[in-house]
Protein backbone atom coordinates (compact mmCIF):
# COMPACT_ATOMS: atom_id res chain seq x y z
CA UNK A 1 0.00 0.00 0.00
CA UNK A 2 3.04 2.47 0.97
CA UNK A 3 4.56 2.31 -2.31
CA UNK A 4 1.19 3.13 -4.19
CA UNK A 5 0.36 6.14 -2.18
CA UNK A 6 3.99 6.97 -2.97
CA UNK A 7 3.51 6.21 -6.61
CA UNK A 8 -0.02 8.47 -6.29
CA UNK A 9 2.12 11.39 -4.74
CA UNK A 10 4.93 11.11 -7.37
CA UNK A 11 2.12 11.44 -10.33
CA UNK A 12 -0.27 14.12 -9.14
CA UNK A 13 1.25 15.62 -5.59
CA UNK A 14 3.53 18.00 -7.46
CA UNK A 15 5.85 17.53 -4.89
CA UNK A 16 9.54 19.36 -4.98
CA UNK A 17 10.93 16.89 -3.36
CA UNK A 18 10.89 13.12 -3.91
CA UNK A 19 7.73 11.42 -2.88
CA UNK A 20 9.32 7.96 -2.90
CA UNK A 21 12.11 8.56 -0.92
CA UNK A 22 9.94 10.40 1.81
CA UNK A 23 9.95 9.85 5.43
CA UNK A 24 6.02 7.94 6.14
CA UNK A 25 5.76 11.02 8.68
CA UNK A 26 7.04 14.09 6.67
CA UNK A 27 4.75 17.03 6.56
CA UNK A 28 3.16 16.41 2.92
CA UNK A 29 1.96 20.12 2.95
CA UNK A 30 5.64 21.60 4.41
CA UNK A 31 7.22 19.50 1.27
CA UNK A 32 5.10 21.48 -1.05
CA UNK A 33 1.80 19.67 -1.32
CA UNK A 34 -0.59 22.42 -2.17
CA UNK A 35 -4.20 22.36 -1.54
CA UNK A 36 -5.66 21.81 -5.34
CA UNK A 37 -2.78 19.47 -5.58
CA UNK A 38 -3.96 17.13 -2.42
CA UNK A 39 -7.27 17.23 -4.01
CA UNK A 40 -5.79 15.39 -6.99
CA UNK A 41 -4.37 12.99 -4.95
CA UNK A 42 -7.63 12.14 -2.98
CA UNK A 43 -9.02 11.25 -6.60
CA UNK A 44 -5.91 9.55 -8.23
CA UNK A 45 -6.22 7.54 -4.57
CA UNK A 46 -9.83 6.74 -4.83
CA UNK A 47 -8.73 5.48 -8.23
CA UNK A 48 -5.83 3.37 -7.29
CA UNK A 49 -7.23 1.91 -4.08
CA UNK A 50 -11.18 1.62 -5.52
CA UNK A 51 -12.77 3.34 -2.64
CA UNK A 52 -14.26 6.84 -1.75
CA UNK A 53 -13.53 8.63 0.90
CA UNK A 54 -16.26 9.34 2.83
CA UNK A 55 -17.14 12.94 3.53
CA UNK A 56 -15.25 13.51 7.48
CA UNK A 57 -12.24 12.20 5.57
CA UNK A 58 -12.64 14.98 3.11
CA UNK A 59 -9.65 17.23 4.90
CA UNK A 60 -6.86 18.62 4.72
CA UNK A 61 -5.60 16.31 7.61
CA UNK A 62 -6.24 13.41 5.97
CA UNK A 63 -3.57 13.86 3.57
CA UNK A 64 -0.77 15.26 5.80
CA UNK A 65 1.40 12.38 5.65
CA UNK A 66 2.10 9.25 3.88
CA UNK A 67 1.22 7.61 7.27
CA UNK A 68 -2.14 9.48 7.63
CA UNK A 69 -3.18 8.45 3.92
CA UNK A 70 -2.60 4.78 5.24
CA UNK A 71 -4.51 5.17 8.38
CA UNK A 72 -7.41 6.61 6.36
CA UNK A 73 -7.41 4.10 3.46
CA UNK A 74 -6.51 1.37 5.78
CA UNK A 75 -10.36 1.92 7.65
CA UNK A 76 -11.63 2.10 3.78
CA UNK A 77 -10.20 -0.62 2.30
CA UNK A 78 -10.79 -2.95 5.31
CA UNK A 79 -14.55 -1.82 6.25
CA UNK A 80 -15.68 -1.92 1.97
CA UNK A 81 -14.28 -5.86 2.43
CA UNK A 82 -16.46 -6.37 5.52
CA UNK A 83 -19.23 -4.86 3.70
CA UNK A 84 -18.78 -6.63 0.36
CA UNK A 85 -18.60 -9.83 2.33
CA UNK B 1 -49.48 33.78 -24.88
CA UNK B 2 -51.81 35.97 -24.68
CA UNK B 3 -53.15 38.68 -22.54
CA UNK B 4 -55.33 35.98 -19.69
CA UNK B 5 -51.77 34.51 -19.34
CA UNK B 6 -50.03 37.46 -19.12
CA UNK B 7 -52.02 38.87 -16.12
CA UNK B 8 -52.47 35.18 -14.58
CA UNK B 9 -48.26 35.10 -14.64
CA UNK B 10 -48.07 38.18 -12.88
CA UNK B 11 -50.18 38.01 -10.28
CA UNK B 12 -48.99 34.80 -9.52
CA UNK B 13 -45.60 36.32 -9.46
CA UNK B 14 -47.08 38.87 -6.86
CA UNK B 15 -48.93 36.22 -5.22
CA UNK B 16 -45.10 34.65 -4.89
CA UNK B 17 -43.33 37.94 -3.88
CA UNK B 18 -45.94 38.07 -0.61
CA UNK B 19 -44.46 34.83 0.93
CA UNK B 20 -40.60 34.84 -0.44
CA UNK B 21 -38.74 37.51 1.00
CA UNK B 22 -36.23 37.57 -1.51
CA UNK B 23 -38.90 38.14 -4.61
CA UNK B 24 -40.64 40.63 -2.53
CA UNK B 25 -37.37 43.23 -1.67
CA UNK B 26 -36.83 42.39 -5.58
CA UNK B 27 -40.27 43.64 -6.58
CA UNK B 28 -39.92 46.33 -4.45
CA UNK B 29 -36.63 47.94 -5.86
CA UNK B 30 -38.17 47.19 -9.42
CA UNK B 31 -41.50 49.43 -8.11
CA UNK B 32 -39.38 51.95 -7.19
CA UNK B 33 -37.66 51.81 -10.03
CA UNK B 34 -34.02 51.48 -8.49
CA UNK B 35 -33.45 48.40 -10.67
CA UNK B 36 -35.37 47.84 -13.79
CA UNK B 37 -35.62 43.56 -14.91
CA UNK B 38 -33.86 42.07 -17.77
CA UNK B 39 -35.89 39.30 -17.84
CA UNK B 40 -32.71 37.48 -16.69
CA UNK B 41 -32.52 36.33 -12.78
CA UNK B 42 -29.64 38.64 -11.70
CA UNK B 43 -28.94 40.67 -14.72
CA UNK B 44 -30.51 44.20 -14.32
CA UNK B 45 -30.43 47.59 -15.05
CA UNK B 46 -29.50 50.37 -12.17
CA UNK B 47 -31.18 53.44 -11.68
CA UNK B 48 -29.29 56.83 -11.41
CA UNK B 49 -30.14 56.49 -7.74
CA UNK B 50 -28.31 53.30 -6.91
CA UNK B 51 -25.38 54.27 -8.63
CA UNK B 52 -24.97 57.50 -6.57
CA UNK B 53 -25.17 55.17 -3.39
CA UNK B 54 -22.32 52.92 -5.38
CA UNK B 55 -20.32 55.86 -5.70
CA UNK B 56 -20.64 57.41 -2.32
CA UNK B 57 -19.43 53.37 -1.03
CA UNK B 58 -16.71 53.82 -3.33
CA UNK B 59 -15.57 56.92 -2.29
CA UNK B 60 -15.44 55.43 1.24
CA UNK B 61 -14.09 52.16 0.79
CA UNK B 62 -11.18 54.02 -1.41
CA UNK B 63 -10.39 56.31 1.93
CA UNK B 64 -10.58 53.75 3.90
CA UNK B 65 -7.10 51.67 1.96
CA UNK B 66 -5.79 54.35 -0.57
CA UNK B 67 -3.09 55.23 1.66
CA UNK B 68 -1.48 51.68 1.65
CA UNK B 69 -1.84 51.06 -2.03
CA UNK B 70 1.02 51.76 -4.15
CA UNK B 71 -1.23 52.04 -7.42
CA UNK B 72 -5.45 51.83 -8.22
CA UNK B 73 -6.87 49.92 -11.01
CA UNK B 74 -9.67 49.47 -12.45
CA UNK B 75 -10.23 46.77 -14.58
CA UNK B 76 -12.91 45.70 -17.09
CA UNK B 77 -15.61 42.84 -17.29
CA UNK B 78 -13.61 40.49 -19.69
CA UNK B 79 -9.77 39.07 -18.98
CA UNK B 80 -8.08 36.61 -20.61
CA UNK B 81 -9.31 33.34 -20.70
CA UNK B 82 -6.08 31.56 -19.94
CA UNK B 83 -6.64 33.32 -16.40
CA UNK B 84 -9.17 30.76 -16.00
CA UNK B 85 -7.08 27.49 -15.95
CA UNK B 86 -4.21 29.74 -14.40
CA UNK B 87 -5.95 30.90 -11.18
CA UNK B 88 -7.36 26.95 -10.95
CA UNK B 89 -11.01 28.63 -11.20
CA UNK B 90 -12.25 25.84 -13.81
CA UNK B 91 -11.37 23.31 -11.83
CA UNK B 92 -13.28 25.00 -8.65
CA UNK B 93 -15.86 26.77 -9.95
CA UNK B 94 -16.86 25.68 -13.33
CA UNK B 95 -20.63 25.97 -13.07
CA UNK B 96 -19.98 29.60 -12.41
CA UNK B 97 -17.39 30.78 -15.66
CA UNK B 98 -18.55 32.20 -18.42
CA UNK B 99 -16.39 32.55 -21.73
CA UNK B 100 -16.82 34.39 -24.63
CA UNK B 101 -17.50 33.33 -28.29
CA UNK B 102 -17.77 34.77 -31.43
CA UNK B 103 -18.43 33.83 -35.36
CA UNK B 104 -14.96 33.09 -36.75
CA UNK B 105 -16.61 31.67 -40.42
CA UNK B 106 -16.85 32.29 -43.89
CA UNK B 107 -20.01 33.65 -46.19
CA UNK B 108 -21.03 29.91 -46.44
CA UNK B 109 -20.85 29.19 -42.64
CA UNK B 110 -22.27 32.41 -42.13
CA UNK B 111 -25.83 31.54 -44.26
CA UNK B 112 -25.98 28.62 -42.16
CA UNK B 113 -25.97 30.80 -39.04
CA UNK B 114 -28.85 32.63 -40.21
CA UNK B 115 -30.65 29.54 -41.46
CA UNK B 116 -30.16 29.01 -37.63
CA UNK B 117 -31.73 31.69 -36.42
CA UNK B 118 -34.31 32.36 -38.95
CA UNK B 119 -35.25 28.68 -37.87
CA UNK B 120 -35.36 29.99 -33.76
CA UNK B 121 -32.79 27.33 -33.51
CA UNK B 122 -29.65 27.44 -31.50
CA UNK B 123 -27.39 29.90 -32.87
CA UNK B 124 -24.68 30.24 -30.82
CA UNK B 125 -23.45 26.46 -31.67
CA UNK B 126 -22.12 28.07 -34.88
CA UNK B 127 -19.80 30.32 -32.97
CA UNK B 128 -15.69 29.86 -31.73
CA UNK B 129 -14.50 29.99 -28.49
CA UNK B 130 -12.61 33.01 -28.42
CA UNK B 131 -9.13 34.23 -25.93
CA UNK B 132 -11.47 36.38 -23.56
CA UNK B 133 -13.35 35.38 -20.29
CA UNK B 134 -15.53 36.83 -18.25
CA UNK B 135 -14.35 38.06 -14.81
CA UNK B 136 -15.11 35.44 -12.14
CA UNK B 137 -12.70 37.58 -9.49
CA UNK B 138 -11.31 40.90 -9.48
CA UNK B 139 -8.35 40.47 -8.55
CA UNK B 140 -7.26 37.53 -10.67
CA UNK B 141 -6.38 39.89 -13.50
CA UNK B 142 -4.29 41.36 -11.42
CA UNK B 143 -1.91 38.82 -10.73
CA UNK B 144 -0.14 38.24 -13.94
CA UNK B 145 1.23 41.72 -13.74
CA UNK B 146 2.70 40.87 -10.11
CA UNK B 147 5.03 38.48 -11.13
CA UNK B 148 9.16 38.53 -9.72
CA UNK B 149 10.46 40.45 -6.73
CA UNK B 150 7.70 42.50 -4.95
CA UNK B 151 9.44 45.68 -2.73
CA UNK B 152 10.54 45.48 1.37
CA UNK B 153 7.35 45.34 3.11
CA UNK B 154 5.27 44.07 0.21
CA UNK B 155 2.36 45.65 -1.77
CA UNK B 156 -0.82 46.62 -1.43
CA UNK B 157 -3.20 47.25 -4.69
CA UNK B 158 -6.51 49.08 -4.87
CA UNK B 159 -8.75 47.31 -7.48
CA UNK B 160 -12.11 48.07 -9.16
CA UNK B 161 -13.55 45.16 -10.75
CA UNK B 162 -16.38 43.76 -12.84
CA UNK B 163 -17.31 41.05 -12.62
CA UNK B 164 -19.68 38.09 -13.20
CA UNK B 165 -20.84 34.62 -12.06
CA UNK B 166 -23.42 32.52 -13.48
CA UNK B 167 -25.63 31.84 -10.57
CA UNK B 168 -29.58 33.36 -11.87
CA UNK B 169 -31.31 33.82 -8.88
CA UNK B 170 -33.91 35.62 -7.55
CA UNK B 171 -32.39 37.10 -4.87
CA UNK B 172 -31.67 40.64 -5.86
CA UNK B 173 -28.54 40.44 -3.90
CA UNK B 174 -26.92 37.40 -6.23
CA UNK B 175 -26.50 39.35 -9.18
CA UNK B 176 -24.48 37.71 -12.26
CA UNK B 177 -22.87 40.88 -13.26
CA UNK B 178 -21.96 42.52 -10.58
CA UNK B 179 -18.55 44.65 -8.77
CA UNK B 180 -15.92 44.42 -6.27
CA UNK B 181 -13.69 47.20 -4.91
CA UNK B 182 -10.83 45.80 -3.35
CA UNK B 183 -7.68 45.88 -1.46
CA UNK B 184 -5.04 43.12 -2.44
CA UNK B 185 -2.03 42.42 -0.38
CA UNK B 186 1.03 41.05 -1.83
CA UNK B 187 4.02 39.66 0.17
CA UNK B 188 4.74 37.26 3.30
CA UNK B 189 1.98 35.11 4.91
CA UNK B 190 2.50 37.52 8.07
CA UNK B 191 1.51 40.68 6.12
CA UNK B 192 -0.73 38.58 4.35
CA UNK B 193 -3.02 37.98 7.51
CA UNK B 194 -2.30 41.43 8.99
CA UNK B 195 -3.95 42.86 5.88
CA UNK B 196 -6.76 40.18 6.01
CA UNK B 197 -7.54 41.34 9.87
CA UNK B 198 -7.03 44.57 9.86
CA UNK B 199 -10.08 44.76 6.94
CA UNK B 200 -12.42 42.62 9.16
CA UNK B 201 -12.29 45.24 11.70
CA UNK B 202 -11.91 48.10 9.31
CA UNK B 203 -14.77 46.74 7.27
CA UNK B 204 -17.48 45.39 10.43
CA UNK B 205 -16.72 50.08 11.47
CA UNK B 206 -17.08 51.18 8.03
CA UNK B 207 -20.16 48.71 7.79
CA UNK B 208 -21.66 49.98 11.45
CA UNK B 209 -20.99 53.51 10.66
CA UNK B 210 -23.55 53.40 7.88
CA UNK B 211 -26.08 51.89 10.71
CA UNK B 212 -25.71 48.36 9.29
CA UNK B 213 -25.98 45.43 11.48
CA UNK B 214 -22.89 43.16 10.34
CA UNK B 215 -21.29 40.30 11.66
CA UNK B 216 -17.82 38.55 10.77
CA UNK B 217 -18.15 34.58 10.32
CA UNK B 218 -15.82 32.05 8.73
CA UNK B 219 -16.94 31.22 5.70
CA UNK B 220 -16.40 28.91 2.22
CA UNK B 221 -16.32 29.55 -0.92
CA UNK B 222 -19.07 27.11 -3.19
CA UNK B 223 -16.10 25.14 -4.75
CA UNK B 224 -17.36 22.42 -7.10
CA UNK B 225 -18.05 18.91 -6.51
CA UNK B 226 -16.31 16.53 -4.16
CA UNK B 227 -12.92 17.73 -4.71
CA UNK B 228 -14.79 20.57 -4.06
CA UNK B 229 -16.13 19.86 -0.59
CA UNK B 230 -12.76 18.81 0.34
CA UNK B 231 -11.38 22.44 -0.48
CA UNK B 232 -13.99 23.82 1.29
CA UNK B 233 -13.72 22.10 4.47
CA UNK B 234 -9.56 23.23 4.35
CA UNK B 235 -10.36 26.87 3.66
CA UNK B 236 -12.91 26.74 6.62
CA UNK B 237 -10.78 24.83 8.95
CA UNK B 238 -7.79 27.28 8.61
CA UNK B 239 -10.31 29.99 8.88
CA UNK B 240 -8.86 31.56 5.34
CA UNK B 241 -11.96 33.01 4.06
CA UNK B 242 -13.75 35.61 6.79
CA UNK B 243 -17.51 37.11 5.41
CA UNK B 244 -18.88 39.90 6.35
CA UNK B 245 -22.82 39.27 6.74
CA UNK B 246 -25.83 41.10 6.85
CA UNK B 247 -29.14 40.17 7.22
CA UNK B 248 -30.77 41.88 4.07
CA UNK B 249 -33.75 39.26 2.99
CA UNK B 250 -33.00 37.10 5.83
CA UNK B 251 -31.91 36.69 9.34
CA UNK B 252 -31.49 32.97 9.52
CA UNK B 253 -29.19 33.23 6.34
CA UNK B 254 -27.41 36.75 6.24
CA UNK B 255 -25.81 38.03 2.64
CA UNK B 256 -22.06 38.56 2.65
CA UNK B 257 -21.53 41.56 1.95
CA UNK B 258 -17.82 41.99 2.19
CA UNK B 259 -15.04 39.30 2.29
CA UNK B 260 -11.54 39.04 3.54
CA UNK B 261 -9.52 36.25 2.54
CA UNK B 262 -6.24 34.71 3.05
CA UNK B 263 -5.16 32.67 -0.52
CA UNK B 264 -1.81 31.42 1.02
CA UNK B 265 0.57 30.80 -1.75
CA UNK B 266 -1.86 30.22 -4.15
CA UNK B 267 -1.22 33.38 -6.76
CA UNK B 268 2.12 33.59 -5.68
CA UNK B 269 3.17 30.13 -6.88
CA UNK B 270 1.25 30.50 -10.07
CA UNK B 271 2.22 33.76 -11.12
CA UNK B 272 5.36 33.76 -9.81
CA UNK B 273 5.33 36.42 -7.15
CA UNK B 274 8.31 36.69 -4.68
CA UNK B 275 8.15 38.30 -1.51
CA UNK B 276 10.87 40.36 0.09
CA UNK B 277 12.64 37.81 2.07
CA UNK B 278 13.11 35.44 -1.56
CA UNK B 279 9.71 33.06 -0.65
CA UNK B 280 6.94 32.50 -2.63
CA UNK B 281 4.60 35.75 -1.97
CA UNK B 282 1.48 35.20 0.15
CA UNK B 283 -1.53 37.17 -0.83
CA UNK B 284 -4.83 38.54 0.21
CA UNK B 285 -7.41 41.13 -0.47
CA UNK B 286 -10.43 42.31 1.11
CA UNK B 287 -13.76 42.60 -1.36
CA UNK B 288 -16.58 45.29 -0.89
CA UNK B 289 -19.60 43.81 -3.17
CA UNK B 290 -20.71 46.95 -3.73
CA UNK B 291 -23.98 46.66 -4.81
CA UNK B 292 -24.48 43.80 -2.08
CA UNK B 293 -23.75 47.18 0.47
CA UNK B 294 -25.70 48.99 -1.45
CA UNK B 295 -28.98 46.71 -1.19
CA UNK B 296 -28.34 46.16 2.56
CA UNK B 297 -28.72 49.98 2.92
CA UNK B 298 -31.75 50.27 0.80
CA UNK B 299 -33.10 47.49 2.92
CA UNK B 300 -32.35 48.55 6.55
CA UNK B 301 -32.69 52.60 5.86
CA UNK B 302 -35.45 53.05 3.40
CA UNK B 303 -35.85 52.76 -0.50
CA UNK B 304 -35.74 56.60 -0.25
CA UNK B 305 -32.90 58.07 0.25
CA UNK B 306 -34.54 61.53 2.06
CA UNK B 307 -36.09 58.66 4.98
CA UNK B 308 -32.44 57.81 5.39
CA UNK B 309 -30.59 58.72 8.70
CA UNK B 310 -28.64 62.04 8.05
CA UNK B 311 -25.29 61.26 9.36
CA UNK B 312 -25.68 58.06 6.95
CA UNK B 313 -26.44 60.40 4.08
CA UNK B 314 -23.38 63.00 5.28
CA UNK B 315 -20.82 59.79 5.01
CA UNK B 316 -21.99 58.67 1.52
CA UNK B 317 -22.47 62.38 0.14
CA UNK B 318 -25.58 61.76 -0.63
Amino acid sequence: MEQMIRQVLADYGRLPVDAMTLDVDADLYRCGLTSHASVNVMLALEDAFDVEFPQELLRKKTFESIFAIEQALSGLVTSDRVSSV
Amino acid sequence: MNAANILGAAQLESRRGRSDPYLAFRQELFDEGLLVPTGVDGLYLRAERFEEIVRGLDVLVSLAGRAEASATYHFPLVMSRALLDRTDYVRSFPDLLGTVQSFAGDDRAHAELLRTVEEGGEWVAHLEPTDIALCSAACHPLYPSQSGPLPFGGRTVEVYGQCFRHEPSVDPARMQAFRQHEFVYLGTPEGARRHRDLWVERALSLHRSLGLEVEAVVANDPFFGRSGRMLAANQRDEALKIEIVSPICSSESPTAITSANCHEDHFGLEFDIVADDGAVAHTACVGFGVERVTLALLHTHGLRKESWPPSVRNVLGL
